[in-house]
């Protein structure tokens, strides 16, 4: 099959060859453009929030941590002002910039999940179960959700597996890149008609087959994608996704965040993965066509990292962190939740950036908005025990 | 044609058939088995190996290197790089020590003719997960399989499960280092806590099971009495770093109730003797049974199978030996429908014993494992790696395992014959279709790929 076929073609050719797909039943549903569609986004490994969405206006904010702030707005390679307070984001971001402004992102700061230790691993499994220990739920919160949506959606991810966000009953597929040679066609056509009698490896193949189309050619090392650490192809092989009709929610993962030595300001390690992500999430939008109007993409992490520099020149684990709100559908152009501020007595274990709101609010109010998931189901069944935490309003365009 | 119980005992108790293996157990299948579990030994050493001990006074001095490392970086960024060039020490970083371990025990899976006493290890192992989310795991993993499972694979759970949960990789693992009795001594001063992590993993994951019918209040009591059990550090004084040892200033003085027995302060036998108790209720034997039927018979195995095992298991008080024997003789064990779908290391292993490989090279087992998507000692969570074909059927799995058989293939391809290969690893179980398009592939190298993708073969 030669990869210039139209996706119309190769579905005829799937469904003439009577194998399965499980995505073409999603197909007749039309995921188009009355569908909502969803991604997330997990940077693992903790990025530092204070220096994506810088508070100026914080008079200790120097002091604290000099070495790791970028030059001020209006300063040459300054950071970007949002327009409200001091706050503005690192200039590596101008493409979140541009869509702050145009009311299509909005920033969560001063964010956190319930897990309130410093363990990478852990921390990220409350991020994605949705509980509030490690190994409080052996689901994720989005597969969870998924089973309670408004319609009907497929899920993927971007990932040599499916992460624990998206692990669960409700059925969810991974991709990622090739790092060996792809098979051949012949290969191939052999293979399926060697599983012409075995449901499961036949389904199996077939949807690999169609995922890889879906997915379509991504440039770039396969291993650094598929490690997480190249991020355009990987929201873009995410968009391709989305934009054929493979899956209507896609998780994903960028590491490389923990920034404990040498993390720079406005050059350095950190500076260049913001540029890479800036970047990436601007081909997103790109990639996604008329379905960006209809889209939500959420970027979190697990948690923060310290308000003060440490001997390194970098900085350690925290919890209070940054997240992000963006898409087509969002009723953007907010810093949404509290601000703790830094004076020192406002600070978590006098070290860290106070979680003054709770991620899973900000993960309600999208799967409430977005997906039509009921309040009842958020609270008692997508994350359980969680009642007293609210969804945040106003997050999605009506 | 080998028949369908040679192969089920090369392929479904054993790791797969090596050339010949098939004719060799065909005989006397069940003697076959039987004998591996009498005069077969497990051990595994080899010169690149530590004990859990040298590998965790490794981890300490490679901690410590970095971290003057990186200050040195930090305080002077031109000298400093240059410093960052100068090797990490190599030997001893985690890395390195678990590549070391990954190969020796791959190797010994792919060249032991005792297979199903292999995969008994790996069994255990699993029961008994440690994972290398937590780092300093990284450098004990596999010493932890080597000390704490190899030597009582066939011998007396009880001294499996005492070895497993005191073992530094367990401490450290699940977090029991960090559990302090908060009327300890130490607790009392530095107003630290109990961490439940160990002992609620033990209840539900290692002996009783999720509906052992224990409650929140026996996982605190069995905490409580877990309290002391640690590793030292090179800051403890008085003790060589790296071994597990009991502290009593940790330890939360009294006596605890677990399951409505009563178990007098006898310091680090409190939590010894609970784990007795543990491993001879009929619970555990009913949980173990479970797990054992779900990973060698059938994803949901006949209730008859788990019975028999359960029965096994409590009338020889806890010998995995006799549980193991069991296993062989239970007619559900040999049902000639091929149910269980091969994990990731399953196929990996199989493959190479069944081309006849007698070497592993390191990087590409580590790219091999990385893109099948089980590398040892990864398992997501303490409940270790799934059991069930749902967990490694999914398209994008498929595909990788047909790249990998692929590439396997190029390799070796042209020097065997994918028939003849068939005959040796599935027997009696292939079917004409698949003998059929195999023998018509374009090339031998397509046929060994397809081969090695055959439903028979994907599956045990």
């Amino acid at each position: 099959m030669s990869k210039t076929t139209s996706r119309r073609q190769f579905v005829g050719m799937m469904a003439g060859a009577g194998a399965v797909t499980w995505f073409a039943p999603n197909l007749s549903l039309a995921a188009g453009p009355e569908g909502r569609y969803l991604v997330l986004v997990i940077l693992r490994g903790a990025l530092d929030g204070l220096a994506a969405v810088v508070p100026y206006h914080e008079s200790r904010l120097m002091s604290l941590r000099e070495n790791l702030v970028p030059a001020a707005p209006g300063d040459e390679n300054g950071a970007l002002s949002l327009g409200v307070d001091g706050f503005a984001l690192h200039p590596g971001l101008p493409f979140l910039h541009t869509s702050f402004h145009a009311g299509e992102m909005s920033v969560l700061h001063a964010a956190a999940s319930p897990y309130r230790e410093r363990s990478h691993f852990d921390g990220q499994d409350v991020l994605e179960n949705g509980a509030t220990t490690a190994l409080g739920e052996d689901s994720g919160w989005l597969n969870r959700a998924l089973q309670k949506t408004a319609g009907a959606h497929e899920a993927a991810a971007v990932a040599p597996t499916v992460p624990l966000v998206l692990r669960g009953d409700a059925h969810a597929v991974s991709w990622a890149p090739s790092v060996l040679p792809e098979p051949s066609d012949s290969t191939m056509d052999r293979l399926m008609n060697l599983y012409a009698e075995d449901e499961p490896l036949r389904t199996a193949l077939g949807d690999a087959k169609a995922l890889s189309m879906a997915a379509g050619e991504v440039e770039g090392d396969a291993r650094a994608i598929v490690r997480g650490r190249s991020f355009p192809p990987v929201l873009e092989a995410a968009a391709n996704l989305v934009a054929s009709d493979a899956a209507s929610v896609v998780a994903l993962s960028l590491s490389g965040w923990d920034t404990h030595d040498n993390q720079g300001s406005d050059s350095g390690a950190l500076a260049q993965r913001l540029g890479q992500l800036d970047a990436g999430l601007a081909l997103l939008k790109q990639k996604l066509g008329a379905k960006w109007q209809h889209t939500t993409v959420m970027v979190v992490t697990e948690f923060g990292r310290t308000v003060a520099e440490n001997g390194t020149r970098g900085s350690d684990h925290g919890t209070g962190g940054a997240s992000f709100l963006l898409g087509g559908a969002v009723h953007g152009g907010k810093l949404l939740g509290d601000w703790p501020g830094l004076a020192q007595s406002a600070l978590h274990e006098g070290r860290d950036l106070y979680p003054a709101n709770d991620l899973r609010g900000l993960f309600k109010g999208v799967l409430r908005d977005h997906l039509g998931v009921s309040r009842s189901d958020l609270d008692g069944f997508v994350f359980p025990g969680s009642r007293p935490v609210a969804p945040l309003d106003g997050l999605i365009r009506a | 044609m080998h028949s369908h119980e040679a192969i089920i005992a090369t392929n479904r108790f054993g790791l797969g058939a090596r050339p010949g293996e098939a004719g060799e157990a065909g005989v006397a299948p069940r003697d076959w088995l039987k004998a591996q579990l009498t005069a077969g030994d497990s051990t595994l050493t080899g010169s690149g190996l530590k004990t859990s001990q040298e590998a965790l006074q490794d981890f300490y001095r490679f901690r410590e290197l970095r971290q003057k490392q990186k200050k040195a970086a930090a305080e002077n960024p031109e000298a400093g790089e240059r410093a960052e060039g100068d090797k990490r020490p190599d030997s001893g970083s985690p890395r390195s020590i678990i590549a070391a371990e990954i190969e020796a025990r791959t190797k010994f899976a792919i060249l032991t003719k005792h297979s199903f006493r292999e995969r008994l290890v790996r069994f255990w192992s699993n029961h008994f997960t440690v994972s290398t989310s937590d780092v300093a795991v990284v450098s004990l993993a596999g010493a932890f399989e080597r000390e704490a499972i190899r030597p009582h694979v066939t011998g007396s759970f009880f001294d499996m499960l005492l070895a497993a949960e005191t073992h530094p990789a367990m401490m450290l693992y699940l977090d029991n280092v960090r559990s302090i009795g908060p009327n300890s001594r130490i607790g009392r001063r530095r107003d630290l806590g109990l961490n439940e992590n160990l002992a609620r993993e033990i209840l539900e994951l290692h002996t009783l099971g999720v509906n052992g019918g224990y409650n929140q209040g026996d996982v605190v009591e069995f905490a409580k009495a877990l309290t002391g059990w640690s590793v030292s550090s090179p800051r403890d004084r008085k003790v060589p770093p790296g071994k597990t040892h009991f502290d009593e200033r940790r330890h939360e003085p009294g006596s605890r109730t677990v399951l409505g027995k009563t178990y007098t302060d006898s310091g680090p036998q409190q939590a010894a003797t609970i784990l007795r108790d543990l491993a001879l209720m009929p619970q555990t034997a009913n949980h173990l049974a479970q797990r054992l039927a779900r990973h060698f018979i059938a994803d949901q195995p006949p209730r008859t199978a788990v019975d028999k095992l359960a029965r096994s298991f409590r009338e020889s008080g806890g010998d995995l030996g006799a549980l193991a024997a069991t296993l062989v003789d239970l007619d559900e064990a040999w049902s000639r429908d091929q149910t269980k779908f091969k994990s990731p290391d399953e196929f990996q292993v199989s493959a190479m014993r069944g081309l006849g490989a007698t070497r592993v090279e390191r990087r590409a087992l580590r790219s091999a494992y990385g893109s099948l998507g089980q590398s040892p000692f990864t398992a997501p969570s303490p409940a270790g790696w799934p059991d069930e074909a749902e967990a490694w059927l999914g398209p994008d799995a498929i595909k990788k395992r047909l790249e990998w058989s692929q590439a396997v293939a190029a390799r070796m391809g042209e020097s065997r014959d994918p028939a003849a290969f068939l005959g040796e690893t599935v027997g009696a179980f292939v079917s004409e279709r698949t003998l059929k398009l195999v023998r018509r592939a374009e090339s031998r190298e397509q046929g060994m790929a397809l081969a090695l993708m055959a439903p028979e073969f994907q599956r045990r």
